[in-house]
């Protein structure tokens, strides 16, 4: 076992590890950060998507021996200092960008990078940065709504389908 | 998956070490290696990490034209070549979706050599040269069917160097489920001729479509391959094509990318 050292979510963090130590594994498992979805452990559908140095990556295809000492934001950073919802988790309640929810936290994430590269996407933007999130409930429709609200455009002539 | 030990050495000369070892493998971004370890296809005893060697990081202008570092992350060549090779720019920004994008490497898509990756078609209608520790090796003598290359044991591609083409693009025909080219062109009109280079469609991997190049480097537009038609005795056929619908899109995509790249 090798203990592994990252900063997850603005705080200096270790835990053990095996060479084989996936990152979702070492948020889960041994942080307990457990908002971090596995969906499909294929890389296919996003719902584990965390930022290492600021970036979106599958946490489900990184070993947490590679990305020692990285700086990792997890959707448990999300929220607000006070606790509240964060831009991005408000406008998915607001605009019903969710329905089991499985897929959120990967959402969420890679909306916040996108926003981050391009702060005002137009939705054909939106649609193809979210290409790697799979969801099996919404129908994307209020999932781009709301990553388009959180951006702060007018989203109301973006009709429900 | 099977356990392993993780090493991730600073300098090339400490991984050519490392992958020594008895059962050692290199990993790059591991979009491929990780899910092929978890179904346990590949069971290595030592994985060494190359994603922590600064000298095969970074795009830049040098000999021989654009000099790509081995480990760059697709996200990277597609910010970085944007000026400088737009097409293969935009290549890099088509591969996979942006989570992958940003640690799937050129290095280790062209060490896999996948039939239906992106990279080997820009790489060998570039006519560009893989920089391993050891030697350069010629695009034309690198690609050597599905999954194999010029690559011996313990070799690592360090950087690859593509020259600039006055006129390129890619076109790619999208397998919707793996994002990988169900079929894809690239074609590169250099002074001393035009490359066509097929991914996705043939068993034997990437592939240049001699008969299209003869026509385009006497007229570069997409009508100078109206009368010709590929091989399909040799195409991949599964339940997403036929070979007939694949040697048809080569066709078309080589007609498109001639037209997309003016």
């Amino acid at each position: 076992m090798t203990k592994v050292t990252m900063t997850v979510n603005g705080k200096s963090v270790s835990a053990e590890t095996e060479g084989r130590t996936l990152l979702s594994a070492y948020l889960r498992d041994g942080l307990r950060l457990t908002g971090t979805h596995v969906g499909c452990d294929t890389s296919q559908c996003g719902a584990c998507v965390v930022h290492v140095d600021g970036k979106p990556v599958k946490s489900c295809t990184v070993f947490a021996q590679d990305v020692a000492g990285a700086d990792v934001r997890t959707i448990e950073g999300m929220a607000n200092a006070d606790g509240s919802l964060g831009v991005i988790q408000q406008a998915f309640q607001d605009h019903h960008g969710l329905q089991c929810g499985f897929c959120t936290p990967g959402m969420v994430m890679s909306a916040a990078a996108l926003l981050a590269e391009n702060p005002k996407p137009s939705e054909h933007e939106v649609r193809h940065y979210l290409d790697g999130n799979i969801c099996r409930c919404t129908g994307y429709h209020n999932i781009v709504k709301a990553v388009m609200a959180a951006s702060g455009q007018d989203v109301s002539a973006l009709a429900a389908e | 998956m099977h356990n392993f030990d993780f090493v991730k050495p600073a300098t090339i000369a400490d991984a050519v070490k490392a992958l020594g070892a008895d059962g050692a493998q290199p990993l790059s971004g591991g979009q491929t290696l990780i899910p092929t370890m978890k179904q346990r296809l590949a069971a290595p005893t030592v994985l060494v990490s190359l994603t922590g060697i600064g000298e095969m990081k970074g795009v830049c202008m040098g000999d021989g034209g654009l000099h790509i570092g081995a480990a760059t992350s697709h996200a990277v060549v597609a910010q970085e070549a944007a000026s400088s090779y737009p097409a293969l720019a935009a290549l890099a920004g088509g591969i996979g979706d942006p989570a992958v994008r940003n640690k799937g490497t050129i290095g280790g898509s062209l060490a896999n050599n996948d039939p239906a990756a992106c990279y080997p078609s820009a790489v060998l209608a570039s006519g560009a040269t893989v920089v391993t520790n050891k030697r350069k090796i010629a695009a034309d003598d690198y690609f050597q069917g599905m999954f194999s290359t010029a690559l011996a044991e313990g070799e690592i591609i360090t950087s690859v160097i593509f020259p600039i083409p006055q006129k390129a693009a890619y076109v790619k025909f999208n397998q919707p489920a793996s994002r990988f080219a169900l079929t894809a062109v690239f074609v590169a009109k250099y002074a001393g001729g035009v490359r066509v280079a097929v991914t996705g469609a043939s068993a034997g991997g990437v592939f240049r479509w001699a008969e299209a190049e003869a026509a385009l480097s006497s007229n570069f537009s997409a009508s100078a391959i109206a009368g010709l038609s590929a091989d399909a005795s040799d195409m991949i056929g599964d339940l997403h094509g036929t070979q007939a619908y694949r040697a048809n899109l080569v066709k078309v995509l080589t007609g498109r990318a001639v037209t997309a790249a003016g």
